[in-house]
């Protein structure tokens, strides 16, 4: 518990695990927010905007707390990492710095408007807003996953005489394929989070007969984005993930498999726990060839198992990253499954008066979060023992001149503020909810209007 | 191609100041003037629409930096350690008051994020205050280039530093004071009625002050780090800056007298610029100085990354800062002139 490098990774996972409930929403939700103040332009019915006001609101709230948490994040390389900093900061600084000043001048500028601007805007000014937004937000997310692509695959570099790394190629650093795969798949991720939020605050009024007009837009939305984006995860993003990851960290699709040894027509394990000192899994439930097919096409091929690689090159916590990739995967086909029969139902015409299903819809809100939390879970624990892969160890990274007190003072002071930060916004979302859409004019939260429906 | 990049962080940083530093500023005035929730209203307003981008220079710099030069990123911010932390945790209730104060209507929920705004408002202008200082005066670099700071030893800047010596602490309270001023002529600016007027008295009370104070720095710096003034000797045109100096703080005492509040208000920012020109052309080529053994000194040679890096990255830098500027331009733009209660809704 008191040692240095244990507490900085502690450090690093807990405040960027908390920071990244917020972004996904927004990213998730910016495109959807877009998509009803064109269908409120497009039909001009009213419900549309009060959608997009209520929204909007939600947005306003979720943004700041992502914006607060997201600070100390672009400071911590340097406090608790500093030697991978020193390292690697011509690469990584690139689109940190690119981030701030591509995305977040961009969104900042654009956000107050979007939040309070409809009426000095005009209906397409406030559209516009509201994309330059959204597309600040995924500009953001891009940045961020090349820097993540290039800790898990590193390119477009070159060692200084200093051992630091800097980049050797401005595009090849951007187009890491790594990169663009996991973006792919990270941003329909967030999409999917966005979708069940919508949809499930829909869910949530309509089972209650509240703002049933609301509740039927949330619901059209949200449904259909999210089957779109739950497919997309699984293919083609998850699958060409999958099979990327597999050619170039092979030790760690082995150990997200729980595949211990090396064989032909290697089956996948649906369920089991991973015994490590036993080499095996526990009461496994597996389907035969299906991990050959998955990786090479073809359910003969070899795959290599952990034993095909020495142990100092395994992942460090095996049964972590199995049960992370396992939650990400399992959630990831339930997403679909609920999705589509959302979506069936919603063809039929059948949705809104189905309470078991909006009573789904609403109990699986939480799902996609823990979702996306094990997806990162598995890439950066799967990445382990490396910070940059086959290049640095992480116990090379952590700054050695911070001694583990002090960054357990600052974990603890991190987990008492996050404590505070999530109460305050469960307080504040549910609140919002609670008055829901409000009617034209009543929807400013600044002016301190009265809100007439409660 | 490290010169240019010592200018642009600079430049960055300086943007920083400028800009953040009035929403510092009149968080630090939100309570010290502002009585009434329709004032308080007010003052917030006048920043409730730039603030989040003011803080991002804060971030883009931070990220600039990491990029051109990843030593001394690394080196300064674990060194830093503990202040910067709390620097982090002020940002994000600083933040906290100003979006959430005005979320709920009742008023000892709006006391106590106005409470949040201010203190960490003020507290962040000390921080800031106290780590420039800290860079002036020189840290006590290792051989590595590595160091650790505590908060405070002996509460003197000798060989073994802390965060808060008696030359820091005298910085972070001209920082504090110039803040203040510099916030007080921005909401004077953006305000009427009581408000304006009080932030304007505010200013005028604090100027002597501030002049006091950054008279008194000069002197003070070149007995605690001779140094400091090695390149002024060298190039004695550097001398137009403390002329600068001068010239702003004359400019910013007279302009606020004869009521002309954007000259007074732009020429609190000259100040503020000319300050941190100066604390640049003191430390060049150094970005953060030894307090012991020059050649610990953490310079733009040895804190540099690849020099193709750094060339491309004047690309994209010069092609973001551009798309910036024309934000900042277009934001400004439309929340230009005084902030009207009328206006009703939001900012």
């Amino acid at each position: 518990m008191n040692d240095a490098l244990f507490l900085h990774r502690i450090h690093f996972a807990f405040t960027i695990t908390f920071h990244y409930l917020f972004p996904q929403l927004t990213m998730g939700l910016a495109p959807l927010i877009v998509v009803l103040k064109t269908l409120a332009i497009r039909t001009g019915n009213e419900a549309y905007d009060e959608s997009v006001r209520f929204w909007t609101k939600i947005f306003g709230i979720n943004f700041a707390l992502g914006v607060v948490t997201g600070i100390p994040m672009e400071f911590q390389f340097g406090t608790n990492w500093a030697q991978f900093s020193r390292l690697t900061g011509g690469v990584i600084g690139q689109p940190l710095a690119m981030e701030g000043t591509f995305s977040f001048f961009l969104e900042s500028a654009f956000l107050g408007l979007f939040l309070y601007g409809e009426k000095r805007l005009g209906k397409w000014g406030h559209w516009w807003a509201g994309f330059l937004v959204f597309l600040g937000s995924w500009i953001s997310g891009f940045f961020i996953i090349v820097a993540d692509a290039w800790m898990q695959h590193p390119v477009a570099y070159t060692r200084l005489s200093n051992g630091g790394f800097s980049v050797s190629s401005f595009w090849g650093l951007l187009t890491n394929p790594w990169g663009l795969i996991q973006y792919a798949h990270n941003m329909s991720g967030a999409v999917v989070t966005g979708a069940f939020v919508m949809a499930g605050v829909g869910a949530f009024y309509l089972l209650q007969q509240k703002f049933v007009e609301h509740a039927r837009i949330f619901l059209r939305v949200g449904v259909v984005a999210g089957i779109a984006a739950s497919l997309w995860q699984v293919f083609p993003s998850g699958d060409l993930h999958g099979k990327y990851m597999a050619r170039n960290q092979p030790v760690t699709t082995a150990a997200m498999e729980g595949l211990f040894k090396s064989q032909t027509g290697a089956p996948i394990v649906i369920l089991g726990q991973p015994d490590e000192e036993h080499q095996r899994i526990d009461n496994p439930i597996i389907a035969n060839k299906v991990l050959s097919f998955l990786v090479y096409g073809t359910t003969t091929a070899e795959v290599q198992g952990l034993n095909a690689f020495p142990k100092d090159q395994w992942p460090t916590n095996i049964p972590l990253l199995y049960f992370s990739y396992h939650v990400m995967v399992g959630l990831g086909t339930i997403f679909v499954a609920v999705m589509a029969l959302a979506a069936f139902l919603l063809w039929r015409r059948k949705l809104y008066v189905s309470p078991w299903m909006l009573w789904v819809i609403l109990l699986c809100v939480p799902f996609p979060y823990i979702a996306n939390t094990a997806g990162w879970l598995t890439a950066e624990v799967g990445r382990q023992p490396w910070l940059v892969y086959g290049l640095l160890r992480t116990n090379q990274g952590y700054s050695t001149n911070v001694i583990a007190g002090n960054s357990m003072f600052t974990l603890l002071g991190y987990m008492g503020l996050y404590l505070v930060l999530g109460i305050l916004f469960l307080f504040l979302i549910q609140r919002e909810i609670g008055q829901g859409p409000a009617l034209p004019g009543a929807g400013d939260v600044r002016a301190g209007a009265p809100i007439t429906r409660t | 191609m490290e010169p240019v990049w010592f200018v642009l962080v600079a430049v960055m940083i300086i943007a920083y100041v400028v800009l953040d530093g009035f929403d510092l500023g009149a968080g630090v005035l939100h309570l010290l003037i502002a009585r009434t929730e329709e004032e308080r209203v007010t003052v917030i307003r006048t920043i409730g629409s730039v603030w989040d981008g003011n803080e991002v220079w804060l971030i883009a710099g931070g990220g600039t930096l990491y990029f051109a030069f990843p030593l001394l990123y690394a080196s300064s911010f674990s060194g830093f350690y503990l202040p910067l932390n709390i620097v982090l945790w002020l940002l994000v209730l600083r933040g906290i008051g100003i979006e959430f104060r005005m979320h709920i209507e009742n008023h000892l929920w709006r006391s106590l994020f106005d409470g949040f705004f201010a203190i960490s408002s003020a507290l962040l202008a000390i921080f800031f205050g106290a780590a420039l200082g800290n860079v002036v005066r020189g840290v006590p670099l290792g051989a590595d280039h590595f160091f650790f700071e505590p908060l405070w030893t002996n509460l003197r800047p000798g060989a073994d530093t802390g965060i808060l010596d008696w030359y820091t602490c005298g910085a972070a309270a001209l920082a504090l004071v110039a803040l203040i001023v510099h916030g007080a002529l921005y909401v004077a600016l953006k305000t009427e009625g009581a408000v304006n007027e009080k932030s304007r008295k505010l200013a005028r009370r604090l100027q002597p002050l501030l002049i006091v104070l950054t008279a008194l720095g000069v002197p003070v710096t070149a007995v605690v780090r001779p140094r400091t003034m090695h390149n002024f000797r060298e190039y004695p045109l550097a001398y137009v800056i403390p002329l600068a100096v001068a010239v702003s703080l004359a400019a910013m005492w007279t302009f606020e007298r004869q009521a002309r509040e954007k000259a007074a208000f732009l020429s609190s920012c000259a100040y503020i610029v000319a300050m941190l020109a100066g604390v640049a052309v003191a430390l060049y080529p150094s970005l953060l100085p030894s307090s012991g053994d020059p050649a610990r000194d953490i310079t733009i040679y040895n804190a540099a990354t690849g020099e193709y890096a750094l060339r491309v990255g004047l690309i994209w830098w010069a092609l973001g800062m551009g798309l910036a500027f024309g934000y900042f331009v277009f934001v400004y733009r439309m929340f230009r002139g005084k902030v009207r209660p009328e206006e009703g809704h939001g900012y």
